[in-house]
């Protein structure tokens, strides 16, 4: 019961997920499965619930009710297992700035339990990756913003996790780091890293390979973006976002 | 001629050793929506406090309203409405303390006042003894825009009104702004979507502290001085790499679902049967490849990749 | 101006936390200083080493614990037991009489009492040997017969004679608290605005910095005031501390205070971008220099010179010696006007100085 186990090659695998806040509901019995290797969209507007369900995944608050397994574990009992096994990058926090490049890949590294050698092997692999392996003793804060985007997401998959959480990694990125953010997403997930990210950028859901929309708390919509421009009879996923995530969510803040 | 409303002439400035803005030049006209179009660190936010008088330019003229953003500071601050990033709002006071408050730091009335906001806070008004920590984002960008509105400013200056907001509240607060502009009044807007230029009367495409190109959306579309191909596959990280290894091809980026490929302006260029031949002998499955027209990102990723671009 | 104050009220009014800091404060602080931190004896266990009880010694004895100060009253075997008792923790004080006591005495013999304290705390240690020896030289002298000593010091203690530790600490708890609020509390509260991003909007605004200024400023004034009344009137009430002198010259130099650390509260905002700082600013600048170097619990006479020097720069310190010399002494403003204008001297250089630091932009 307690080994981890994979179901088809699933890594998340959510059944009827529910997240009460007292009478709020801000997951709705949210069934979705994610495979290994997928770069998994989850959009909605503000307040469908996201954020709830992300920390529900990671680890860091217990649903309602629901049965959901990350990485083939019980987040209601084995969440530690979970988060050696998760990476984490959101535009909010991602490095610690007055901290070297090096300083964080060792920290986050060290966090882990990897060895020095390693970090230093993979540290030096991705700098290399990125052309910037000069920058290694930079200060995070001297560096430009499209950088720094770059190594956190570096230093999120340091541990080589089965699956990275990126919270809307991309706001606020010029248009070229954000499709050589893209490519990054590609290449890990190429190497068999699931990606589950969140974006407000409707082209960027262009790029998954299956889109969930949540609205009001409930999963709307769950489809590769090919056939939800179908199914909706929508030009571009955010025609499909738009005709989905009606205006009801103003009513349903508290 | 238009009337002009803002005049920027060498606007530059420095904190310590680094350069937030480069010695912009710029005019926004009366009546019109002006955006500033471009990434976090471009530099919008420091130009939009020397706009607001509460930065000093390092060097360079500013005029709005014809006051000098320097000296006529207190004429200035009376005439313009400010929506900074982050919406600035009392989070524990209600929706309509707030209003409230910022109508008598101006010594307005709100009663006498409404008419000027009554289409937005109207949206809001139901929800008006909420307090503002309590409303979703797009509640709160209605709110921010009726306080920064509510003492009838000339000009309204908006920093990022819809970063970290939603698709859906993102177009209905350009609606919003539509509706406002047919007061007259003159908006200078920011933002770091690029979808948001198409709304805007003029833009200015920031990068690094430098203003790019300014003119109209469609003006600065019809500009874009190269061919582009739209190629639509399902392995797109394949057309990326192997069409960047093709010859004069100047550049291959992802848009949505599809590569945008521009080529080089000569006569060796590769035609679109010639890319999908090559695509179809690299091994490339079935795909649709058709000559696209330029959007503001195209031109906005083609100017960031010339290296001259502020000489 | 008046939606500003409104405005103001109504922040701190829904903040549980300024609400605690502003009301709940003053009521634990009086209370804790009041009851629990004491620096007077009472109830001290005592025990006795007695070889042979005699009228004397057993005089002596009943004098001792009929004072309040000891309780206990072991008779304990002999010396040797005297050690173990102190290790136990549950005796401070052990009277040991010479044998022969009263023979010795009627012989004209001195015959000795040996007061030996566990000086692990030296304070209470050293109060009891005084309050125990003060007894026995009360005893000598009401026999009258035999003068023990030739010349007898007869100390009195003027304005608190019973010695009452709450006497000292109400000067010193008002001096914190309206610290505490008015420093503390603007500073936060203006940090606050410019980590909300609100300042800006503010900035742009017609408002002048002295409206800004005085609308963050006018309501900790009347709850700083409110404060201050209401610590007077709970040390009066619970703990009978008087005001002997008038209290409308008190509540006045109160202001005077008030303003003071309110323009040290505005001062440091100006320093401060995030309330994070402001509060260890206020922390470390203001509150414990105000606990430690103004007098409040440790003398500035025992301090050495150089902390003296500073504590010269210390508005509390001049502050507490004000109120000190009106509700204990009595005394007008002849004789604290150099205090008085040294005050108002320092409030004036923080107005000017924080209302010319006051940017009008945000550089």
């Amino acid at each position: 019961m307690y080994e981890a186990k994979e179901n088809n090659g699933n890594v998340i695998e959510a059944v009827d997920l529910v997240k009460r806040f007292g009478n709020f509901v801000a997951n709705d019995r949210l069934t979705f499965s994610v495979q290994r290797g997928e770069i998994f969209g989850f959009l909605g507007a503000n307040g469908a619930g996201k954020t709830t369900a992300i920390r529900i995944l990671c680890g860091l608050s217990k649903p309602t009710s629901g049965q959901i397994r990350v990485a083939g574990y019980d987040v209601y009992t084995r969440t530690e297992k979970i988060k050696q096994r998760i990476g984490y990058m959101s535009q909010r926090f991602s490095l610690y700035e007055d901290l070297t490049v090096w300083e964080n890949f060792r920290f986050f590294g060290g966090i882990y339990r990897m060895k020095s050698a390693l970090i230093r092997e993979r540290a030096d692999q991705m700098l290399g990756r990125l052309g910037i392996l000069e920058l290694s003793d930079a200060v995070i804060a001297s560096l430009p913003p499209g950088i720094r985007q770059k190594l956190a997401f570096s230093v999120a998959i340091l541990h080589k996790p089965e699956i990275v959480f990126l919270d809307e990694p991309t706001g606020g990125v010029d248009p070229v780091t954000r499709r050589q953010f893209w490519e990054m997403i590609y290449e890990a997930a190429a190497t068999g890293i699931t990606v589950f990210v969140t974006t407000h950028y409707m082209d960027e859901a262009e790029y998954c390979n299956r889109v969930s929309i949540m609205v009001d708390g409930k999963i709307e919509a769950l489809d590769t973006p090919e056939q939800l421009k179908k199914t909706y009879n929508a030009g571009s996923m955010n025609d499909v976002f738009l005709k989905l995530a009606r205006r009801n969510e103003e009513q349903m803040k508290e | 001629m238009p009337e002009v409303s803002i005049t920027g002439e060498g606007v530059g400035k420095s904190y310590g050793t680094t350069t937030a803005l480069k010695s912009l030049d710029f005019t926004v006209n009366k009546g019109e929506v002006f955006g500033f179009i471009g990434p976090d660190g471009a530099g919008k936010t420091t130009l939009f406090r020397i706009l607001t008088t509460l930065l000093l330019p390092g060097s360079g003229k500013v005029r709005v309203e014809g006051y000098d953003v320097v000296k006529d500071y207190r004429i200035l601050r009376r005439i313009l409405g400010y929506m900074p990033g982050r919406f600035s709002l009392y989070h524990d006071l209600s929706v309509e303390e707030n209003l409230r408050f910022f109508a008598g730091i101006f010594g307005v009335d709100v009663r006498e006042n409404y008419h000027l906001v009554k289409d937005i806070y109207g949206q809001i008004e139901p929800f008006a003894k909420r307090k503002a920590g309590k409303l979703s984002g797009g509640m709160k960008q209605k709110l921010a825009l009726s306080c920064a509105l509510i003492h009838e400013p000339v000009v309204l200056v908006l920093d990022e009104p819809t970063t970290g907001v939603d698709a859906v509240s993102r177009r209905e607060f350009w609606e919003m702004l539509m509706r406002l502009k047919t007061g007259g009044i003159t908006i200078v807007v920011s933002t770091p979507y690029m979808d948001e230029a198409m709304r805007c009367d003029r833009v200015a495409l920031m990068q690094q502290g430098n203003i790019m190109t300014t003119g109209t959306p469609q003006s600065i579309t019809a500009a874009f001085p190269h061919k582009i191909y739209r190629i639509k596959g399902s392995a797109a990280l394949n057309i990326l790499s192997l069409t960047r290894k093709m010859k004069h091809i100047r550049s291959a980026e992802l848009f949505g679902d599809a590569v945008h490929i521009s080529t080089e302006n000569t006569d060796q260029a590769p035609t679109a049967a010639e890319i999908s031949q090559y695509l179809s002998a690299q091994g490339l499955g079935r795909h649709i490849i058709s000559e696209a027209v330029a959007g503001i990102e195209d031109c906005f990723i083609d100017l960031m990749k010339q290296p001259d671009r502020h000489v | 101006m008046k939606r500003f104050i409104i405005k103001e009220f109504l922040h701190i009014f829904r903040d549980v936390r300024s609400m605690l800091i502003l009301f709940g404060m003053p009521l634990v602080q009086v209370l804790l200083f009041g009851f629990a931190i004491t620096n007077e004896i009472r109830d001290a266990r005592v025990a006795v080493v007695d070889a042979v009880p005699d009228v004397v010694t057993k005089d002596l004895r009943n004098k001792l614990f009929a004072s309040g100060y000891f309780t206990g009253g072991d008779i304990l075997a002999g010396q040797h037991e005297i050690d173990e008792r102190f290790r136990q923790g549950d005796v401070k004080m052990v009277v040991v009489f010479e044998p022969e006591f009263a023979q010795k005495l009627e012989r004209g013999e001195n015959p000795v009492v040996q007061l030996i304290a566990d000086a692990s705390d030296p304070n209470a240690a050293k109060l009891l040997v005084n309050y125990a020896t003060g007894i026995i030289n009360g005893y000598n002298r009401s026999l009258g017969t035999y003068p023990p000593q030739a010349v007898i010091a007869e100390p009195r203690m003027m304005y608190n004679p019973s010695l009452k530790g709450v006497y000292m600490f109400v000067p010193g708890i008002i001096t914190i608290l309206l610290m505490l609020v008015s420093a503390m509390m603007t500073s936060i509260s203006i940090a606050r605005e410019k980590e909300a991003g609100t300042m800006e909007v503010l900035l742009v605004s017609p408002l002048k910095p002295i409206s800004i200024i005085l609308g963050k400023v006018t309501p900790y004034v009347v709850l700083s005031f409110i404060n201050a009344v209401s610590i007077l009137l709970m040390s009066y009430y619970v703990f009978g501390v008087p005001v002997k002198g008038s209290l409308l010259l008190l509540l006045a130099e109160s202001i005077l205070f008030i303003l003071l650390a309110l323009s040290l509260g505005i001062f440091i905002s100006t320093v401060a971008n995030n309330q994070q700082t402001a509060m260890m600013l206020s922390m470390f600048a203001l509150m414990l220099p105000t606990i430690l170097l103004s007098g409040f619990i440790f003398p500035i006479e025992n301090m050495p010179a150089v902390l003296q020097w500073i504590s010269l720069l210390m508005p509390p310190r001049w502050f507490i010696f004000i109120i000190k010399s009106i509700m204990l002494k009595g005394a007008g403003l002849t004789y604290f006007w150099k205090e008085t204008l040294i005050l108002t001297a320092m409030t004036g250089v923080f107005i000017l100085a924080s209302i010319r630091k006051f940017k009008i932009r945000l550089d």
